[in-house]
């Protein structure tokens, strides 16, 4: 294994965060805390429990999850789509090293800058909303997974980009609205029936859930399935990954 | 002895069907400076980019430095440095550190006293801690071949090396480019200055069309294919070349003052005596004469469009 090559990928990449301090991490950090000012602070103190969690407590989870999913894809994307545009992508295709290792490299800075960010913003958080972690390790685990599983799906969308637009349109257009849809601001038994059922198409339900298990103890949806819905999700991003190198799509003419 | 590249019957033809390559063979040995010349589009980017990994060849067998390009694609890589035509080089990294992550992403470990020599060499010693924004074209050329010779590569492949640089960085590079050749490090150029080929090449390859149409010894190629100029300035003009000169390859011009004869480098002087013996017969007279020779960029336009 070229652990040279993985390691001076993702140095490179870590790098980039460092150079980009404001845009990685304090605006992230910044837009989140606002949400715990707003929604946690004060409109959440004039609401009522949910499932006898605090209101500026329940959505702490879901926020964090928000910010982790949209920096998971963020960071992998632009990753790998900058050395596509700029031409540089001519040093990876060319050196000795294995898909394994490329995605290595690149998905794990990617997963790293966002585990980092998710705790930056869950220390920042306890400056507005008291919250307890009920299984922290559980909660590692959690955000450890789907920040490389979202960064997994950045990856791809970066290899499929062919334009600054389209790394912004999965975030932006599909991931924010399954987000907030996917009951960060609320139980999903608060909905109507028909809507619960619907709602267990959106794929976010399940983590956000099983993050919230990891801090209360209680969830829409049992932990168990959370955690297995994440797999194959992970299970089909790699099954993406290795079809994209096996056939060069977007990489090798 | 082994070559360091070798391509056997080497197709690519791109999706959308047109055929970049036919059939290449092709040997390069160790230690030579291999110059790869032919028109625009002729397939000399996409024979490098499939030998360095970077597209996926359709047919055929590439070995580099003995190991087979797919199979063992780790050694075969680990031995090449690739220069693209390309300034792509990233904007916001220092030179040190873009240096250094190409001998790590090449497998080899940190070794500070390589890198600072490779920088030395290329006059970028002062610059390392420079961002390559910062840096002037002819720089970033440099930095792109400091990167290429992080890894100590045994095979260097300098893909339009000198374009857009000035006289003096191109002279630069052709001494190092004699320098690594002595290290023993097999350089394969392509270029459109024929002179840089001319001046450094020891074998000539060219491509047309997708097919390498001739593989020569620079020196060899230069006597077989080259042509030899005879001018004679006269002392008085001509109305037309004399009626037993028409038969030879002889020219007369607007002015009558000057004869021109061509003859192939091969032939020697057997031709220009006989001609000087025929011109003391017919009592002409001249007061100078002039030789040259054809140079590589002529022979190669001849090729190409043959």
């Amino acid at each position: 294994m070229n652990l040279y090559g993985v390691r001076a990928i993702y140095k490179f990449e870590m790098a980039r965060m460092w150079r980009t301090l404001m845009q990685s991490v304090a605006s992230p950090v910044i837009s989140t805390s606002l949400y715990f000012v707003v929604f946690g602070s004060a409109i959440g103190s004039r609401m009522g429990n949910i499932d006898g969690i605090d209101y500026g407590a329940f959505i702490i989870p879901g926020l964090v999850m928000l910010s982790l999913l949209m920096q998971s894809i963020s960071n992998a994307s632009f990753g790998i789509y900058m050395p596509k545009f700029s031409g540089t992508i001519y040093e990876v295709l060319s050196a000795p090293v294995s898909y394994v290792e490329v995605v290595l490299g690149y998905v794990g800075a990617a997963a790293t800058k966002s585990v980092i960010l998710g705790i930056i913003i869950l220390l920042t958080a306890r400056m507005f909303v008291d919250y307890t972690i009920l299984h922290p390790i559980w909660m590692f685990s959690f955000l450890v997974l789907t920040a490389v599983t979202f960064s997994l799906f950045g990856f791809i969308i970066g290899i499929w980009a062919d334009g600054f637009e389209k790394l912004q349109i999965v975030p932006l257009m599909i991931v924010t609205p399954l987000v907030f849809l996917g009951g960060t601001f609320y139980s999903i038994d608060m909905l109507p029936e028909v809507w619960q059922t619907i709602t267990l198409f959106n794929p976010v339900v399940y983590l956000i859930s099983g993050f919230r298990w990891a801090f209360y103890g209680v969830s829409d949806i049992h932990v168990g399935i959370s955690v297995g819905m994440t797999m194959a999700f992970l299970a089909a991003c790699l099954t993406a990954i290795w079809y994209i190198f096996k056939t060069g799509y977007r990489l090798r003419s | 002895m082994q070559p360091d590249i070798s391509v056997k019957h080497l197709n690519k033809t791109y999706a959308g069907g047109f055929q970049a390559l036919k059939d290449i063979n092709l040997e390069i040995r160790r230690g030579e400076i291999f110059a790869l010349l032919g028109p625009n589009g002729a397939g000399k980017t996409t024979l490098i980019s499939i030998i360095c990994g970077i597209v996926n060849k359709t047919s055929g067998e590439v070995k580099a430095a003995g190991h087979d390009i797919v199979s063992e694609y780790r050694e075969a890589r680990a031995s090449i440095g690739l220069v693209p035509q390309e300034l792509n080089t990233d904007s916001f990294e220092t030179v040190w550190d873009t240096v250094s992550f190409s001998r790590g992403l090449f497998g080899k470990p940190p070794k500070p006293e390589h890198i600072e020599k490779v920088l030395r060499d290329l006059s970028l010693w002062d610059k390392r801690n420079n961002r390559i924004m910062s840096l002037s074209g002819g720089m970033k050329r440099r930095v792109m071949i400091a990167k290429a010779l992080s890894h100590e590569p045994r095979i260097l492949f300098l893909d339009e090396p000198t374009a857009g640089v000035d006289v003096e960085l191109r002279r630069d590079m052709w001494e190092m480019v004699r320098g690594l050749r002595a290290n023993g490090v097999t350089i394969i150029l392509t270029t459109h200055y024929i002179e840089e080929a001319e001046e450094m090449a020891d074998r000539i390859g060219v491509i047309r069309q997708g097919q390498i149409i001739l593989v020569e010894d620079k020196d060899q190629l230069m006597a077989k294919l080259g042509k030899k100029e005879l001018r004679l300035l006269l002392q008085q003009p001509l109305e037309a070349i004399p009626g037993e000169l028409v038969l030879e390859p002889i020219e007369l011009s607007e002015d009558g003052y000057e004869l021109i004869y061509t003859f192939d480098s091969q032939q020697q002087q057997a031709g220009v005596a006989r001609l000087l013996r025929q011109l003391g017969d017919l009592g002409i007279e001249y007061r100078d004469l002039q030789t040259r020779e054809s140079s590589l960029e002529e022979i190669f336009v001849g090729l190409v469009h043959e």
